[in-house]
């Protein structure tokens, strides 16, 4: 078992003939996951590495079962390639691109609103489940099949922690990146009752950072809802107020969404926070008494 | 990205959102020529920084007398303002806003955003307007009124009436009840067609006359949305941004000025925060927040160490790259690279971790440079601090 994906999911990306986009489909194909297709408008008959290009998400759906899409598309064009894919019967849109306007989320959202389809993203570095499907940017090789699902607004600090993850032993389950931007499709409470139910995970790492009150609200959620041990990671104890730490979410304004304040609350809820970016594995370890 | 009140008051007027009648001026001459044109009984001169406290640290001059204002452009142009948005450095003032005055019946405060909790644009309206907002919701949390506008359908009559019924506008000024509702339709039309991150009004104020007038106003752009607007990217001010920023910026990377010691550079930004954090916890202060994205190479690698060593705080280096797509070697390679044409006159501490990262731990360590290599995150934070002692 796992979330979201597994050896099953079928793949189109989305962007499949940018560089980005030709790069990363052929390492997720190289990882085992089931590339099945690719988008780009003009250029269908081609091939990516073996991977079929097509018009439209419509035709790739059509003509390869695809259920899940992958999106590298450059950010001017990605509110419309998230809608094309929702519409062409997509029910997992994982969207890799960095710098959409906010604007055209806050319409993309409304737009997905009671529809079934899960947008993860944007400006995430996608999903993997361990041995099964790497639909994102991440590199494969540093996950080992285990027993912790992670969450994360971020990249490489996802990165960080699923090394100690493996280093350490206890592995990982499913990796989710929900991704920095200040209006995103898949928060943290819609991904920590996935890991409560999934009978594989054991333990849960949660890496947030300052802005917004995802966390405060993963918070609320984990005291009623999780009985599986959550360790916590919130970056920006030292990011001043008012200005953007990198990513476009990640900012303290007019005193609200300090990583203080959401380590607080965090620990009210019974979450392991650690301080320490280098300690996240040690704490999951001792968390499952290992 | 933000502009300056006179450039947020000129969209406000383009959007059918009233403002005084107004200029910007950059001298005491120009300041006399628009008194003259402007003929009113009031003259308000505005210092134009992007912070607000202007009033507090005497950047705002209220006069009757059209022959004084020259005197007062003289004194605030070139004038250094600290407010408590500035910093202990405070700001130059380079132009001023200098407009009619207004007859104040009420304040209002006003503003509209995007609520990250349910991604649609939301008004916020109190009826304390000249108060700092985060105050009045701090003390007075139900002075607060929120109205999120549905992106589906935009601004709708009954969003205005909301508003404008929960303030009392019935109770104040009824005959400004509709050109109020008006405004917010036009203030929620400028927010999403310009891609505005925030558009703020404090005072919007009622006048003796009963018509509705924005008397301050605050625009700020979302960075990811400025391709679409050439006369907002006109707009920016590069007097009011810190230089080893705006050198960041032309150079693709993501740099933060800070006031600790220890410049670090990073690939990407949810660990370059922590490795701020892990410097802080092992005793000192970064310097910066620096990512210098996916693919750092080379190029990127030695834009990142001219940066840091031009801020004169920074008292050593730390490197912290986490290797995914982008190899450890090549990193290696970059920063060897980099640092022979950059020189390096402070410490430097160098983790590699994820793919390749012996191979490039070897090829820095083999290279003759006067460098530390580390593994681990928290054994290389604590030789920083350790090479560069705690901070004072």
């Amino acid at each position: 078992m796992s979330i979201l994906v597994d050896k099953n999911t079928r793949v189109v990306v989305q962007g499949i003939t940018g560089k980005e986009g030709s790069f990363h489909a052929t390492q997720c194909k190289a990882y085992g996951t089931k590339v099945v297709a690719g988008v780009t408008p003009g250029k269908a008959g081609q091939e990516v590495e073996g991977i079929p290009v097509f018009n439209t998400v419509a035709d790739a759906v059509k003509k390869t079962e695809a259920d899940t899409s992958l999106i590298f598309v450059p950010p001017p064009f990605c509110a419309d390639a998230i809608l094309e894919a929702a519409d062409a019967g997509i029910k997992l849109v994982i969207c890799i691109t960095e710098g959409i306007p906010v604007n055209d989320m806050v319409k993309v959202k409304r737009a997905l609103r009671g529809r079934d389809v899960r947008l993860i993203g944007p400006n995430c570095p996608g999903v993997i489940t361990v041995d099964e499907a790497k639909i994102g940017i991440m590199p494969g090789f540093i996950h080992k099949k285990g027993v912790v699902g992670v969450v994360s607004r971020s990249g490489t600090l996802t990165y960080e922690a699923v090394h100690q993850l493996s280093t350490l032993g206890l592995g990982e389950t499913t990796c989710v990146g929900i991704g920095g931007d200040p209006v995103n499709g898949t928060g943290f409470v819609d991904v920590l009752p996935l890991f409560e139910k999934d009978p594989e995970t054991q333990a849960i790492v949660m890496i947030g950072e300052i802005g917004g009150d995802a966390e405060e609200k993963a918070a609320e959620f984990i005291k009623k809802n999780v009985k599986k041990p959550v360790v916590s990671f919130i970056a920006g104890i030292t990011a001043p107020p008012g200005r953007r730490m990198g990513h476009a979410g990640a900012i303290i304004s007019g005193g609200k969404g300090t990583a203080s304040e959401k380590m607080k609350t965090l620990e009210a809820a019974g979450v392991k926070v650690v301080k320490n970016p280098a300690e996240i594995g040690e704490a999951v370890k001792r968390a499952l008494g290992r | 990205m933000n502009v300056h009140e006179f450039q947020a008051k000129s969209l406000f007027a383009q959007f059918g959102v009233p403002v005084p009648r107004g200029k910007e001026i950059t001298s005491p001459e120009a300041a006399t020529a628009w008194a003259n044109e402007l003929n009113t009984p009031v003259f308000v001169v505005k210092a134009q920084i992007h912070a607000g406290g202007r009033g507090k640290a005497g950047g705002v001059k209220i006069t009757k007398d059209k022959t004084a204002v020259a005197g007062f452009a003289k004194e605030l142009i070139g004038k250094t303002l600290v407010t408590h948005q500035t910093g202990p450095k405070g700001r130059q003032v380079h132009r001023l806003l200098m407009e009619e005055g207004a007859n104040i019946a009420k304040e209002l405060y006003l503003s509209i955003l995007v609520d990250r909790d349910t991604g649609w644009p939301t008004f916020i309206a109190s009826t304390e307007g000249g108060m700092e907002i985060e105050e009045v919701a701090a003390k007075t949390p139900e002075k607060i009124i929120k109205e999120p506008i549905d992106p589906a359908v935009g601004f709708q009559g009954y969003n205005g009436r909301n508003i404008a019924f929960a303030l009392g506008l019935q109770n104040i000024e009824p005959t400004a009840m509709n050109p109020f509702i008006k405004m917010l339709g036009n203030l929620y039309r400028l927010f999403m067609e310009k891609n505005c991150a925030l558009v703020e009004i404090n005072p919007l104020i009622i006048t003796k006359e009963k018509t509705v007038v924005a008397l301050d106003g605050k625009v700020s752009f979302d960075d990811n949305g400025l391709f679409k607007h050439e006369d907002v990217q006109k707009m920016r001010d590069l007097n009011e941004e810190e230089p080893l920023e705006i050198e960041a910026t032309a150079n693709n990377l993501n740099y933060v000025k800070l006031d600790g010691n220890i410049g670090c550079m990073v690939n990407g930004a949810g660990l370059a925060m922590a490795t701020m954090d892990v410097i802080k916890l092992a005793g000192s202060e970064p310097a910066n927040f620096l990512d210098v994205g996916g693919g750092a190479t080379k190029e990127t690698v030695a834009a990142g160490f001219r940066i840091l060593l031009k801020d004169p705080n920074v008292k050593g280096i730390f490197i912290n790259i986490f290797g995914g797509i982008v190899r450890c070697e090549r990193i290696a390679h970059g920063v060897i690279e980099a640092a022979k044409e950059v020189k390096i006159n402070v410490p430097l501490v160098v983790r590699l971790q994820g793919t390749n990262a012996e191979e490039g731990r070897k090829l820095l360590a083999d290279s003759g440079l006067k460098l530390d290599v580390a593994n681990d995150l928290w054994e290389a934070a604590q030789k920083i601090v350790k090479l560069t002692g705690k901070a004072a």
